[in-house]
């Protein structure tokens, strides 16, 4: 649940409600059928392929990266012949946490969607902005994506492989987002990917393996009135198995909706109910950029189970005043269960700064 | 070396400088001469260099940071090659562009609008980046947005356009305002959605989605324009060539600098010319220079023949004339330069950058002090005072001492000897000067002849007095008799006085016939373009207004309406030449109007023939191209070969322009707009009513009607605006001239009082003796007069022949304007005779026994 969903809401809202409406809405029951619902749903107002993970390098360094492709329904030109009709926008963002650097290495993307230049496609994944990528390939052997991003200051051209069939989050591939169940999406994960690939840092190729996670989500209206912002994470847990929880915030602070997806080790998935999941703040890291205070450790009870999430480094915090306008933490994070690390994967915190689409 | 040894300094200080001060009227008026050149000359170039630099400045901050453009036709290329464009390995970003001049209906104006991507406009143009800005009075915000938030989704709303500051000063608009636009014969409606910021402060712009703009203008699947940046270590050479193959023919890979050239190119010969016309003021002022300071040099004959006695060697003399000379070369140097500032100061305040050609309209320039011009132009003041002073110079550093002291001697320097040879060989260097072809566009050669043709003239005085003298009848008057004698024996005389005269005289008539010349052959080239009774339009031919076919069908259905002719203007880009030409779409055969200089209107079309094209002089000389060569020109996106059937003159289009059939042009590009319709009008019909009912037809704010008539008599209109300027030089020329004979008369009479006073000793009347000096000043003023028409003629032959085809590749009939020549000639001897009359009147008040006595 990225926050560049609050980036599209921003650029949504002088015609939110207004054409809210020319969206399709997102109904309970309407099963996911694949691999056609791994391509774009350009109905939905919203929607994004969103992969974290952590990488090693081979001299054994650690680091974490995100990349994310988005695309908006605009509602803007749909009687305009145009081949550049700004119906879709395509937006892209890629990070790399690297403790080294200390703070986020990051680099976006916007265009219109216009064929070839940028697009994202029907039937299957595949978005693109000119050479930046996310494709996924089921001809041979495994279903894999392939992302490449090349960006001034790092690259990432990476394989990941799927290790299992998509896993749906909420009910059936319904995920609820507050107690109205209009505020929704359909959504699901693919943890546990195999990556291996190569970076580039500070002009230097390095090969790398780990471990990435893909949220896909589309939908027409997330984010309402009352809220304030959101924590989320995406966990790929040693044993093999994943979690997903999310809690949106009330503008006083207190939890509107929490819910989540546990696999256990090969078990079946399990959806958790808004009762079943807490997130409980720890130690608070101050901003030197932007003063915000952000909770950068945390413990959560999840299904009877207390966990506790330790970031890779405090500084994992975008600062997009210059071109977003939004203010946001998105990092790797480590998972312990009793001083024992059970997972790794990221953590996202909104709504800290200030609201993320300014409503 | 003597008391005057070149060490004492502030002796000769004494000696020369102070000297200028005695002669105040002289002075004044050789100061003025160089003061006005100096200032023309400079204000021209002041306007034309800020005017360049603000066009200039503005062209390079639309083109941002791109390295190439690609550029096509005036109406644009199919934006298909945009993405093969974006996607090619050489280029790191392309930004789409889609510029429109859309004729604000109402207005009597039209606004520049930029189609843009804006997701893609920053990485190669950021000065035309929008900024959204919502109106205060905007009620729909809740609690306020964030000032700092962009809203790129209001950018994108096809209806939102921004305005450069300029641009909303100028139309006086603010975020929130509707602007009505015209589209073809309808109007649409945009709304003020914010600013572009970073547009210049000069540029009136707007700016808008790129997509809304295509569908706005109806210009679905078009753009005019695409920005590149090209890959980090690419070459823009190679780059060019490998990208040029992606491009269907007519469109073309342009620098930023090559684009910006084809504007400043098609001003450079206009901008030359009126710098010319500057140059010629101080011609002028070098050769009034040249007077007053011989009449100096013989006043003081006997001053100098008496230092150089007491020891003054002849290269310290010279020295000192000659600094008087730069002395006053500075002096109205530097006058001239704050003349030629306020000029310009004035001239950017009431008229803008532009001095009547049109090339500048549009351009807000900034008044710049430019130190290197400055300097240049002040060099120049100072080089005509020395070049003026230099033979008066050499003449008293020649004079043998002794002589020199001896009274009546000063009659030996008007002793000119006829310079026949010199005159001829000047004249026939003058002619081969002429064969030559212009240098980088600019016809240096042309130039040059002129300026020797003016040299010829001025050695040719002598001689022509001598000769007009023993033309004169022996008898006559005693008066008469005297005043031949006088100018046969000194011609020099008529030199000294002529000179302004022969110069001014020989430039103002050269103008004069070439401008006559221009505007008869301009006259007779309008009423063959314009041959219908009413012209319709929907918008100028570059702007967003055109006719449809329905619209134009509606109008030729009109009652009293007994036929239409419509065209459809278009620019394109052909290999050979960088700028892009102009085409003009009409139907041809079956009309009048062509004004063809070689060629046929009406070819024999046979099966298998290329289909016909008229191409114009200057399309001609530039492609090297006559009758029956082919032609290709790239339309709607193939190229098809045309068969040259005729040349004709065009004064409208510099850059050229090619004719072809309205049809040949529908069925090759599909394109069945009309810019211009030409009605011709049932007989008895009364244009006033038609226009009316086409004002009710098709609306009364998107059309643009005019009578033929009206619309020449606007041409010609702005021609003489355009000339406005050079006559204001001529004049000037011309009334220094006349100032000069006055001011030589002057001298002349007081250096000659001796000599009137013998003659009233032998019983001549006071009177008679200033009738003596008016005829003396009328036969001068004859004699520079008529050299001055025969080498005005000259001048305007080559003028006519030579650098009007090489400048502007145009042809004219050359027409002498007899009578106003003849009036202006008698004017000038009639002026002289009465300028050397007053001016002798101090010289005669003087007692006749005193003047004879003086000298002795």
């Amino acid at each position: 649940m990225p926050v560049w969903l609050a980036l599209t809401l921003a650029l949504c809202w002088p015609i939110a409600f207004a054409a809210a409406s020319d969206f399709a809405p997102v109904i309970e029951g309407r099963p996911l059928a694949f691999p056609a619902d791994t391509g774009a749903h350009p109905d939905y107002r919203t929607e994004w392929w969103y992969i974290t993970g952590w990488l090693t390098d081979e001299t054994g360094i650690e680091r974490g990266f995100q990349v994310t492709f988005f695309r908006v329904g605009t509602g803007i030109g749909a009687d305009n012949p145009s081949r550049f009709a700004p119906r879709q926008l395509i937006l892209a963002h890629a990070a790399i946490a690297d403790p080294s650097v200390g703070s986020l290495i990051h680099a976006e993307r916007i265009e219109r969607a216009l064929e070839p230049l940028a697009g994202a496609a029907m039937g299957q994944t595949r978005a693109w902005i000119a050479d930046w990528e996310l494709a996924s390939d089921a001809t041979d052997g495994p279903e894999r994506y392939r992302t490449r991003i090349e960006a001034d200051d790092f690259a990432l051209d990476l394989e990941l492989v799927t290790t299992g069939p998509p896993l749906p989050n909420g009910r059936g591939g319904f995920s609820q987002k507050t107690p109205d169940p209009s505020n929704a999406s359909y959504y699901y994960s693919r943890p546990q990917l195999a990556v291996e690939g190569r970076i580039r840092l500070d002009g230097t190729d390095r090969h790398v393996t780990g471990h990435a996670w893909l949220d896909h989500e589309w939908s027409s209206e997330i984010m309402p009135e009352e809220a304030q912002g959101w924590d989320w994470i995406g966990i790929n847990l040693h044993d093999g198995g994943s979690l997903m929880a999310f809690r949106m915030r009330g503008r006083d602070g207190s939890a509107l909706w929490t819910s989540g997806t546990l696999r256990d080790g090969a078990a079946p998935a399990r959806t958790l109910v808004p009762d079943e999941v807490r997130f409980q703040p720890g130690r608070l890291w101050q901003s030197p950029r932007t003063g915000t205070r952000y909770p950068v450790e945390w413990t959560l009870e999840v299904a009877g189970r207390t966990l506790r999430l330790e970031p890779l480094m405090d500084d994992q915090e975008l600062d997009g005043r210059r071109s977003t306008g939004i203010v946001y933490w998105e990092g790797a994070v480590r998972v312990y269960e009793a001083d024992r690390e059970v997972g790794r994967g990221y953590l996202e915190m909104t709504g800290y700064a200030q609201r993320p689409d300014s409503l | 070396m003597g008391i005057l040894g070149s060490g004492n300094s502030a002796a000769l200080r004494h000696v020369f400088l102070a000297s200028l001060r005695r002669r105040r009227l002289a002075t004044a008026l050789s100061l003025l001469a160089i003061a006005l050149g100096v200032a023309l000359g400079l204000a021209v170039q002041l306007i034309h260099t800020a005017a360049l630099d603000e066009l200039d400045r503005g062209m390079r901050l639309l083109s941002g940071e791109a390295d190439l453009q690609v550029v096509g036709p005036r109406s644009g290329f199919d934006d298909a090659v945009y993405a093969r464009i974006a996607l090619h390995p050489t280029v790191a970003a392309a930004s789409p562009l889609l510029e429109i001049q859309a004729r604000l209906p109402g207005r009597d104006e039209t606004l520049r609008v930029f189609g843009i991507d804006l997701f893609r406009v920053a990485q190669v143009t950021p000065s035309l980046l929008p900024i959204v800005e919502t109106a205060a009075a905007d009620g729909e915000d809740p609690e306020g947005s964030d000032a700092d938030r962009p809203d790129r989704l209001a950018a994108l709303q096809p209806d939102a356009l921004f305005l450069s500051p300029a641009a909303s000063t100028r139309l006086e608009l603010d975020a929130g305002d509707a602007v009505v636009v015209q589209v073809g014969i309808g109007e649409a409606r945009l709304r003020v959605a914010g600013s572009v910021p970073s547009a210049g402060v000069g540029q009136v712009l707007a700016v808008m989605d790129i997509a809304g703009a295509q569908q706005t203008f109806d210009r679905i699947g078009r753009l005019t324009r695409i920005d590149l940046r090209l890959a980090p270590g690419i070459e823009r050479g190679p780059a060019q060539e490998l990208l040029r193959d992606l491009l269907p023919p007519g469109v073309t890979l342009l620098t930023p600098e090559e684009t910006a050239s084809e504007v400043t190119g098609v001003s450079r010969a206009y901008r030359v010319n009126l710098t010319m016309l500057a140059a010629i003021a101080l011609l002028t002022g070098g050769f009034l220079v040249f007077s007053t300071q011989w009449l100096a040099v013989v006043r003081r004959r006997r001053e100098f023949a008496f230092l150089r006695a007491l020891g003054l060697d002849r290269n310290s003399l010279e020295r000192g004339l000659l600094t008087e000379g730069a002395l006053l070369g500075l002096i109205g140097g530097i006058a001239g330069v704050l003349l030629a500032y306020l000029l310009t100061a004035l001239a950017f305040r009431l008229i803008g950058g532009d001095l009547g050609a049109g090339f500048f309209r549009g351009v807000a320039p900034q008044l710049r002090v430019e130190p290197v011009l400055t300097l240049a132009y002040l060099g120049l003041g100072v080089l005509a005072g020395v070049a003026g002073a230099w033979l008066p110079a050499r003449e008293a550093a020649r004079m043998v001492p002794a002589r020199g002291l001896r009274a009546g001697d000063e009659a030996e320097v008007y002793q000119a000897r006829p310079r026949r040879g010199a005159a001829l060989i000047a004249l026939s260097v003058a002619a081969l000067l002429c064969l030559l072809p212009p240098i980088g566009g600019v016809p240096v050669s042309g130039y040059l002849a002129v300026a020797l043709i003016l040299v010829a003239a001025v050695l040719a005085i002598p001689g022509a007095t001598v000769g007009a003298m023993r033309l004169l009848p022996v008898r006559g008057s005693l008066v008469t008799r005297l005043a031949r004698a006088r100018l046969a024996a000194a011609p020099g005389q008529a030199v000294v006085a002529g000179v302004g005269v022969v110069a001014s005289v020989a430039l103002a008539v050269s103008m004069a016939i070439m401008v006559d010349s221009f505007r008869d052959s301009l006259d007779a080239w309008l009423t063959r373009m314009l041959p219908a009774d009413l012209y319709l339009r929907a918008s100028d031919s570059g702007a967003s207004g055109y006719l449809d076919p329905d619209a134009v069908a509606r109008v030729a259905a009109l009652p009293g309406v007994a036929g239409v002719r419509p065209v459809r203007f278009e620019n394109l880009r052909i290999g050979e030449v960088r700028e892009a030409i102009a085409l003009i779409a009409r139907p041809v055969q079956d009309t009048s109007g062509l004004p063809l200089v070689a060629g046929t209107l009406d070819p024999p079309a046979g099966p298998g023939t290329d289909p016909p094209t008229w191409i114009s002089e200057a399309l001609a000389d530039r492609l090297d191209l006559g009758v029956d060569d082919p032609l290709a020109l790239p339309l709607g996106e193939q190229i098809q070969t045309f068969r040259i059937v005729g040349i004709w003159r065009d004064y409208a289009r510099q850059q050229g322009a090619a004719v072809i059939e309205l049809e040949t042009f529908r069925a090759l590009t599909g394109d069945r707009r009309t810019n211009d319709l030409g009605l011709s009008l049932a007989p008895g019909t009364d244009p006033v009513e038609v226009m009316s009912a086409i004002r009710a037809t098709l609306g009364d704010r998107v059309s643009e009607m005019i009578l033929p008539g009206e619309l020449r008599s606007m041409i010609l209109q702005v021609f003489d605006r355009t000339f406005l300027a050079t006559y204001l030089m001529l004049a000037v020329a011309v009334t220094i001239g006349l100032f000069g004979i006055g001011t030589t008369f002057a001298a002349l009479a007081s250096s000659r009082q001796k000599e009137f006073g013998i003659l009233r000793h032998l019983g001549l009347p006071r009177r008679r003796i200033g009738t003596l000096l008016a005829l003396e000043a009328a036969l001068t003023a004859a004699v520079g007069v008529g050299v001055g028409l025969a080498a005005g003629a000259a001048i305007a032959l080559v003028l006519i022949r030579v650098i009007n085809p090489q400048s502007f590749h145009w042809s004219m009939d050359m027409q002498l304007p007899l009578a106003t020549l003849l009036v202006f000639g008698s004017a000038m001897i009639l002026l002289a005779a009465l300028a050397a009359r007053l001016a002798g009147r101090q010289a005669m008040r003087q007692d006749a026994v005193l003047a004879v006595r003086e000298d002795w």
